[in-house]
This record gives C-alpha cells, structure tokens and sequence, in this order.
C-alpha cells in the first residue's frame, strides 16, 4: 500500500474528519453551494428556500434501547434540515444489506421508520435497495436524504454566534452515546440509559415562531457538545463560556460516564439541539424549548463572551475554575502524566 | 636622574552572564581600587566591558580574583581578557551602560535576603528596623518584578515608587551595597503592607503584627509573597491545618512549612550539609527533608500525613522574616491557589479568589509581575536533585554544550514549564502548571512572549510534544513561519537529563514515569530507549497493558491493579473483586468485571507501558493507597512504605524479545506480591520488594544492553525518578557494574524538564525517531 489509509478517527467528527474533508474531499466537489460547517445546504429554487441534508446510518447495534437504526435514520435527517432553520417535508431512504441478514429485523427497522416518519410529519419519497455479500457491509447501512422549506427571515449559520448571545441546550446530554455503548458490548451495568433520539421539527418550528432571526442551531451528535462548540467558536470568531452546574446530566449517565472513563461532553445525542439566541430573546426561546415535547429539561448553558482571534471554549466548573474545553483530534486520550 | 617608573600593562575583559542589576559593576570598581588599578567598567549588550591598566602583578591578581570573588548573585558564563596597549587613565570610573539585544546579559533570578539587610531589618537603631521590603544589590526581587530589559527602575514593578533623598543617596553611590540596587527602597519611599479581613476591611494596627497574632489564634493569612500568594497558618495547630484542608479542597496532599530559622527546622526535620546548604542557598526552595521523630509532636498530624517526609523552607523576603518572627515559628507555607490553579498574584483576584478560604490578608502594592512559584527540591547521594524549578532558579540558563538555532521548546501537559534556546545558552521557564484550565494557559502565553521579549530570541524552530491534544502542541501548531518539530516524550526527558549533565549521546536512557504519547500512537511510560543525538531506538518497555478508563484509571489506581491482574492472566475478576479493597463500591467484583469488559472490547482502554501505573496497580494492590487525592500519590506512598523496610529481595521477573523488542513482563512479581500478601507480610516490605525488582530489573537490562552495543553510560529521567529511594539505589546499583550514570540535579526528571529535552533534540535537527517496531 502506498500513501496514508483512511482510519476511524477520521470518522470520529474530530479534527481528523476535517483534515479528510478539507484536503481529500473539498478540492474535487467544491462550489459555493458546499455547506461544510452547517449541518445541510440551503439553496434556492423557484423562489422557494430549500435545505437539504443527507447522513449514512451504520451504528451497532441496530437495536438498542430507546431506539433503532430505522428511527435514527430518521430522526438524524429530519434534525439536519431542521438545523437549517427548515420545516423538513420529504425523505428518501437508500438501504444496503449484508447477504444473510433477517428479512424480519429489516421489517421492524422499516416499521420504525415509517412511524418516526409520521410522528415527525415527513414523507419517505423516494428509495432504493442493495444488497452486497456477506462482510461487505455490517448487516445494514442506511442513507436518508431530507429535504426542507426554510421559512423568510430564518437562517441560521454556525458562522452567525455574536458576544452576548444565550447558548440553550434542550435537554440532558450523553444519553445515545452511552446507551449504544453499553448496549453494543453487552456492559454488564444496571442502568435505564436510553438512547434519546427524536425529532426536533416541531421544537425549531417553536423556536422559529418567537425567534426567526435565530443565530445558530446545531445538533450534538458524533463528538456531542463539546466539538459542535468548538465548531461554532471556529466559525463565528468567539469565546465561548460554558457554566457546569447548568449542565443538564442524568445522574446514571454521569456515574457510567464516570466508570468508563468518557466525558458526557463529548458524547453523542440523537435528540437534543444547540441554539444561539440573541440576549434578550433567551429566556423566551427556553421557554418555547421546556414546552416543546423533547425540551423538558433544556437549559441555558452559557454564552458567548466576546469575539476572538483564539476562538475556544472555557468551562467554569463547580469550583469556580476556568478548564479549557478543547477540540479533539479523535478519541479520548489518557494525558494525566 | 629620573626615578625608575614601574612598567605599566592594560588589559580588555569581557565579562558575560547574570553581571547586570547584581552589584557587578561595584564590585569591580572596589577590585580596581584594591589593586590600585585605573580605568573603566560598562555595560555593553555583549556583557561588561572592563578596561585597566597597571602594574603586571597587580593585573593578574585582578584577573585571578575577578571570578572568585565576584558578588554571589552573579554568574559569569563567560570572561575573557587580552593584552591592549596602555591609554594612561588616572582614575577608575563606572561608565553609563548601553543597552542592546544580545543575549550576553541575563535576566537574574529573585534572590533570599542576605544576611547584611536582615540585620539592618532586626536593628531598632537601622532606619530600615522592620522594613518589610529591604534589599540591596546582592539580595532580592528580580525576575518577578521585571517588565523589560534593560533592568532599570522604570521597567519594574518599583516604577511608581520615587525613591527618597537617602535611598537615592545610597542607589549613586558605588561604594555602597545598594549603589544601583533596583528595587531599593525605605519605609518613607517605598511600597508598604497592610492587613484585611476576608471581606477586605483594613484591620487597624501594625499588619504583620497583628497577622502573627492571628496565626497563633489558628487563623489563616493569604499572605502576598515574591511571585505570588502563600496561604499561611501554624504548622503546630491541627485544627487549623485541617480547616486549611477542608476549605482548599486538598485532603491529604503534604503542605510545605516556613521555619522562623535553621533551630526551627532542625527540630522537626534531619538536615544534612547539603541540605543546609539548600536551604540557605540564594534561591531558598522548599527541600524535602527526613521528619525528626519529635517532629510528630511538634507538628500537626494532618500536616503531612503517611510521608516521612517534610518539605521545609526558610524565609528569603524581609515580610516572611518579620511574619515568622511575629507569629508561630513554623508555619505552613502552601502556594494560595484554588486548586488546581496557578498560584494568585494580584491582591483583588486574591480578595475574590481566596475570601472562602482566607481569614485574612496581608497584601503589599508592589505589583508581582511574574508568577513564580516556590522551587523544590532534594538531596540524592550528597546531590541536588530539583523537583520543581521556578523561584531562585528561573530563568537562569543551562549552559549546552552544543550551539542551537533559536528555539522554542513547548513542554507537555502537566506540571509543564516551557524552554527558549539560542546558541550555547537554553533557558527553562519557571514552573507554569497544568495546562488544563485558562489561568494557567494565558500564564504560559504571556511566559512565552514576555521571554521571547526579554531574551531577544525569536523562534526558528518550536519543538512540541507528540500528544495531539496538549495545549502545548496547539499552541506550538499556531506559530506561523516556523519549523514544527514533534519530540516524542521520553526522548526529551533522556535529552534532558544528558543536558543537566553537560553530557551527548550515545547513552542507555531510562525514562520512567506516568503517560506519554509514543510514536506508536499507544502510551508509553517504562521505556529503555538508545538515544543518540536526535535519534533513538526502543530497546525495552513494559509490556502493555489496558488503562481501563483513560484518565479514570490514574484517578482510581486500583483499575490499574485489576487490569495489571486480568490482563495478564493472573486473577478472575471475582478473585480481583475479592481481593481489592474498594471504599464506595457496593459491587467490587461487578465493577471489576465491568473493567475487564471494558479491556475486552476496548472501551476508552488505551493501551500503555506506563511505570507510574504499575506503581499505581502495586500501591493499590496491597492498600497503600486505592484513590488519589493529588498527583502522584500512589507512588509517593508505596515509597514511603517501602522505605521503612529497605532493603528486601526483589521479585522474580522476565521479559520476553530480543535487542530492540524487548518487553518487560509483571506477572511473576505481581504473583509474588499475592503470595507474601497471602503470607500476610508486612505491606512495607512488599512495597521494598517492588522496588528492589525494578533495581535489579533494570539493572540486569543495562547489563545485557551493554553487552550488546558497548554502552556503558546510563541516563536515569522521567518523573518516577522523583523517588528518592528508587533513584538512590538504581545509582548505587548501576554504579557497582561500573556504569557511568547520569541523573538530573538542576533540571526536574519530571516533566518540568521535558521543554529541555525538547530544544535539545528539536534544535539538533528535524528527523522524527523511527515508528517502533
Ligand atoms: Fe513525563
Ligand atoms: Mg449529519
Ligand atoms: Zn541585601
Ligand atoms: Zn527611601
């Protein structure tokens, strides 16, 4: 083999995935179009404004508790154009089967997405079906692709966070990555983690009606809270703070997070959003998130302090110290010498 | 006739090193006076420029005694002189300086009040009598009160104090102690102390009088200090130390005392010649020293529980000297941080800061300009062996024994400092911290610039750790126009330790200590490396095992034992479970078998050949210490232990491989630890046992390695070489088969050290070490 191999921290949403991104991937499909930083594209077509976003589902395992496969593959797309500022509408579904793999167990995975489908208010337009020899894939890999109508007045952009602005989390954080995690090796741990996704049309649209100029929505997932903040920061040129006693964690989330060593942070979520609200709208977009079916527990977490050539992320812990809340290049790592 | 004229010779010298702002220039005008000499001495950026003339005796005695007579702060790195022809001065004169950007002048490190200001501070007849801020050309602030070069009044801290006619008096004139003395001051023109209460009230009365008095009631003082807070109360009074436990959120982490004098502390601790010359050194750090069975009496239990350690300093300000005498004559003298933050500097960040733990306050308005944190250190076989360098010691250069090109070396993550370097001169910054939280971060920024600034040294190349998630390697990636060099960790420290001791390549390096980033992408920590110039090989590390947790197991050391035990086939984890006492697990034996699932399907469990975990995974095993409350814990205590029962005969052990894949194996020790444990043997001499394996292991490994390559030196580094008893018996073990062994004495074998190592390698070259086998 010659030259460098794809790894799996180049899919972990870390710094890696972006150096893929910016140096094998842009330079060959780039055009003004490419949305990098947002969850999916806006474009406009007849006068309408479009989003459109696509995502691969390939997790293990693809039953889990408080979900499948077939509800994230939902879910996730829905939440994506959503991000956009958008009112989702129309999904496709593109599915790729290991030979072997139990008609019965892909019936209950589309049973799952057809009635995600319904409760989020999409349509599953459009779809195609491959299967590939057993190793080829594992047991089945879903892409969806969703498109959306983003309402006048609306668009929110990671590279729109301004000093002052309220970042508001809808609700506790590290669930999906934590339930996967002990649902896929079988932890033998007495817990009720559930993987927490839904979809967050409605929450946005809730959002949208009091706050259409709305700065940033984003979705934790891969990486969770800690990399979409550092994205953000990135992007918009800020200091972000963060306060940890406002941040919502359930309690056996926090101890198993403790056991295996893995910060809730930086723990994926399949149902929670980030928002970036101007000061004086915050209160009233928690308010509008606590009402909304999914936002119970939201809070407002911190803010954005000031404009900076060093964009970062400082967390006042409980203490009352300051950690730097860093981006990471992939996994986790030991750094305690 | 006329009268015979005795011959006259002139001579040109160059002087280089810490000659400015230390009495240099005095100093010489009083030798030249001595010998009868005329002539003149300046400052030049390449040095001090000394020109005289008279009789041949007379100059060469000048010559002789210049370097050895020379005033203690000083630190000459260089002196020439050459023969010129004679111009005919008829007098000796101090010339005006000249200021430039060469590196030749150094920035002087703070220095101990000297012996001459503390009698003029304990004399009622002296008009200095209880001046807390007393100094003179020979002693006091430097480095923490400099803003920039040139080192003048102006460009310090003592720039808003106009000195008086008397001080002035003293400051022009070149006979006296203070002619020149920067921060030279008096109670009529200089900065003064006052006391407040923890809502920041004056409390009325004499400040550091009354902050005695309310030691003595068991109170606690944040007292502002050289480079930054202390936080103070009586070293006798066990309530008192315990409050200060509870309130700064350290459950058992030894404090450091202040003795009034050496009578104090000789009392509670053995002090050694060497230990007594550290102790009164100029740089006055904290030196661990062996407790005095009286001192269990005399001071408070929950001082320094389960050491037999203490580590004890003398006061090197006038307000300390003044503070020790008003109050209790052993205080507790811990650096006044929330932990885990870097020590406070600024008197209303301290208020805020400090008001939960801090009863009062004894504060000053002279800025501290520079942080600079007690230095620490040991005495190892009659040597110094430094554990954390900052105050007294920084940023006084090592001197190499190689040219570098301007370099900047960022160290790692804990306890990290950071390393300029620029021809033969490197020079370490004082001890930053843990680079995790903001303070310390923006400390380290502002270090970097501010000696970048000072030193006149812009960076060519930046060395940087290999971890790719340090703030150090971030920091070192944002530089534009430089050349990026990544050193990896144990490399460094070996580079290190060869540069505390003037010595190169090629040497058998033992680095040993907690985690760092190998090249291999896993974490190392117990590697014998071959290390030549820029280069190195792994000739031998532990075999790895899974650090079930990441970060979670340095915290926990008994997840170290149950991955030590399950991973290498030693125990079930229901035998695991059984066998480990884990306070707060209601489940032993479902936790550990949550940690072996974890090590099974590689949950967040790294792989590593860290010698500080297994320290962790024996301490824990055998109960010296299952939970850490500070850094290091677990091995400090299974010293402490193994100490009490030193020596004992090692554990068997084995290592599979050949030449450069040697991989040390830990199951037989560990099998012999669980039967001297099932024999109920004492658990000091378990831990004695535990280190005399590692001596002979590591000894038996040289031994092979020699036969082998030839090498017959051996470098000792990393922060596991902090162990006194483990570091003493290697030396004396490796020097019985006739090793030359090299150890570290002026720079931390921690990772204080590692910014060294990294300008050394950095700058030797750009060629990454080989991926390991
Ligand atoms: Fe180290
Ligand atoms: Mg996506
Ligand atoms: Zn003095
Ligand atoms: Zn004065």
């Amino acid at each position: 083999m010659t030259g460098p191999a794809i790894l799996l921290d180049h899919g972990s949403g870390g710094e890696k995935s972006d150096t893929l991104i910016e140096e094998s991937i842009l330079p060959h499909i780039i055009n003004p179009h490419l949305a990098v930083l947002n969850d999916g594209a806006s474009v406009s077509i007849g006068g309408h404004r479009l989003a459109i976003s696509t995502d691969s589902y390939v997790v293990d395992p693809i039953f889990f508790p408080g979900g499948s496969i077939g509800h994230l593959a939902v879910h996730g797309t829905v939440n994506d154009v959503s991000m956009c500022g958008a009112r989702p509408l129309y999904l496709s579904c593109a599915l790729i089967m290991e030979e072997g793999f139990p008609v019965q167990d892909l019936e209950r995975i589309m049973a799952d997405m057809g009635a995600a489908a319904k409760k989020a208010g999409v349509a599953i337009i459009t779809g195609d079906t491959k299967v590939v020899p057993r190793g080829a894939c594992d047991k089945i890999f879903i892409n969806t692709t969703g498109i959306g109508i983003t309402p006048e007045g609306t668009a929110p952009s990671a590279d729109k966070a301004k000093p002052g602005d309220a970042i508001i989390l809808s609700g506790t954080i590290g669930d999906h990555g934590l339930a996967i995690l002990s649902s896929r090796e079988g932890l033998t741990f007495q817990s009720e983690i559930k993987s927490d996704t839904a979809p967050l049309n409605q929450m946005v649209s809730d959002i949208i009606a009091i706050c259409p100029e709305i700065h940033v929505l984003r979705d934790p997932t891969r990486g969770g809270v800690a990399t979409v903040l550092n994205e953000v920061a990135s992007a918009s040129g800020v200091h972000i703070t963060l306060h940890e006693d406002n941040l919502p964690i359930r309690p056996d989330v926090a101890a198993l997070g403790e056991l295996l060593g893995l910060d809730p942070l930086y723990t994926a979520n399949e149902g929670k959003l980030l928002a970036w609200a101007p000061r004086e709208k915050a209160e009233a977009v928690l308010t509008a998130i606590q009402n909304s079916p999914y936002g119970k527990e939201a809070a407002i977490i911190g803010e954005v302090t000031s404009t900076t050539d060093h964009p970062h992320v400082t967390l006042t812990t409980l203490t009352g110290g300051k950690r730097r809340v860093p981006r990471l290049t992939g996994d986790q790592l030991p750094r305690i010498c | 006739m006329t009268q015979a004229l005795a011959p006259v010779s002139a001579m040109q010298l160059t002087v280089c090193g810490v000659v400015q702002g230390i009495g240099f220039r005095p100093y010489i005008w009083r030798q030249a006076k001595r010998f009868g000499l005329n002539g003149r001495v300046s400052n030049t950026p390449s040095g001090v420029t000394i020109r005289v003339e008279g009789t041949p005796e007379s100059l060469e005695q000048f010559v002789a005694t210049l370097p050895t007579d020379a005033p203690p702060l000083a630190h000459i790195t260089e002196f020439t002189h050459t023969p010129v022809t004679a111009e005919g001065y008829s007098d000796f004169l101090i010339s005006e300086s000249t200021h430039g950007e060469a590196v030749a002048t150094l920035i002087p490190a703070d220095i101990a009040t000297c012996a001459e200001c503390l009698d003029e501070v304990n004399d009622p007849a002296n008009r200095r009598f209880g001046y807390p801020f007393t100094n003179c050309t020979n002693c006091g602030p430097r480095y923490t009160l400099i803003a920039g070069l040139p080192y003048d009044r102006p460009l310090t801290s003592m720039a808003p104090f106009p000195m008086c006619h008397a001080c002035r008096e003293e400051y022009e004139n070149p006979a006296d102690r203070r002619f020149h003395a920067q921060p030279n001051a008096c109670s009529a023109c200089g900065p003064h102390v006052f006391l407040q209460d923890n809502r920041g009230e004056a409390v009325p009365g004499a400040p550091i009088t009354n902050a005695g008095l309310l030691l003595k009631q068991g109170k606690i003082i944040a007292v502002k200090g050289l480079g930054g807070f202390h936080l103070a109360v009586d070293a006798a009074d066990n309530k008192a130390v315990s409050l200060l436990r509870e309130r700064k959120k350290r459950p058992a982490k030894p404090f450091a005392v202040m003795c009034r004098d050496l009578t104090q502390a000789r009392l509670v601790a053995m002090i050694s010649p060497e230990e007594e010359a550290l102790l009164n050194s100029t740089g006055a750090p904290i030196v661990l020293l062996r407790k005095t069975p009286e001192s269990e009496t005399l001071l408070a239990p929950e001082l320094a529980p389960g050491v037999n350690t203490i580590g004890i300093m003398l006061p090197y300000t006038p307000l300390q000297h003044l503070l020790l005498k008003a109050g209790p004559p052993i205080q507790v003298m811990t650096s006044g941080n929330p932990s885990s933050e870097p020590v406070l500097v600024d008197n209303n960040v301290a208020l805020d800061r400090l008001s939960q733990i801090a009863d009062g306050f004894l504060m000053h308005n002279r800025e501290i300009l520079q942080r600079n944190d007690d230095s620490v250190t040991q005495v190892v076989k009659s040597q110094e062996s430094l554990i954390r360098r900052a105050r007294g010691y920084a940023p006084m250069p090592i001197l190499l024994s190689r040219s570098l090109p301007p370099t900047l070396a960022c160290g790692g993550i804990l306890k990290n400092t950071l390393c300029l370097a620029k021809g033969n001169k490197a020079f370490l910054s004082q001890h930053i911290g843990d680079m995790e939280n903001e303070e310390t971060l923006d400390f380290f920024h502002h270090t970097s610039e501010l000696m970048q600034k000072l030193l006149g040294i812009v960076p060519e190349v930046v060395a940087h750790d290999l971890h790719p998630d340090a703030a150090s390697t971030r920091y070192a990636q944002s530089l534009k126009g430089v050349d990026l060099v990544p050193v990896q960790h144990h490399h460094a420290h070996i580079a290190a330790c060869l540069a505390d001791n003037d010595a190169d390549g090629p040497v058998i390096g033992i680095a040993l200590d907690g985690t760092g980033y190998g090249t291999d992408g896993t974490i190392w920590g117990g590697e014998v490396l071959l290390v030549e110039g820029n280069s190195f090989q792994r000739a031998a590390h532990l075999a790895g095992t899974p650090m079930p947790g990441g970060d979670a197991a340095v915290k926990a050391p008994w997840r170290m034992t149950a991955a030590h035990l399950l991973h290498h086939g030693i125990l079930t984890a229901e035998e695991v479970g059984h066998r480990l006492p884990l306070p707060g697990h209601l489940f032993p034996t479902e936790t550990v078998t949550l940690i072996k699932q974890m090590m099974e399907k590689g949950i967040n469990s790294p792989t590593t050949s860290s010698m500080g975990r297994l320290f962790d995974a024996v301490s824990a095993l055998i109960g010296t210490c299952t939970h850490v409350t500070f850094e290091g814990e677990a091995a400090i205590r299974l010293q402490a232990a193994a100490e009490k029962a030193w020596p004992q005969e090692p554990y068997p052990f084995s290592w599979h491989g050949e030449a450069d894949t040697r991989i040390i194996h830990t199951a037989s020790m560990f099998k012999g630890i669980l039967d001297d444990m099932d024999k109920t043997r004492p658990v000091e001499q378990i831990a004695a046992r535990f280190h005399a394996t590692l001596v002979e292991l590591f000894t038996v490994l040289c031994q092979k390695i020699r036969k082998e390559t030839g090498l017959d030196r051996v470098a000792l580094s990393g922060g596991v070489f902090q162990n006194r008893l483990l570091l003493r018996e290697m030396l004396h073990a490796l020097k019985n088969e006739r090793f030359t062994v090299f150890t570290h004495h002026r720079v931390p074998a921690g990772d204080g050290g590692l910014s060294l190592g990294q300008a050394i390698v950095a700058g030797m070259g750009k060629s990454m070490p080989p991926a390991a086998r």
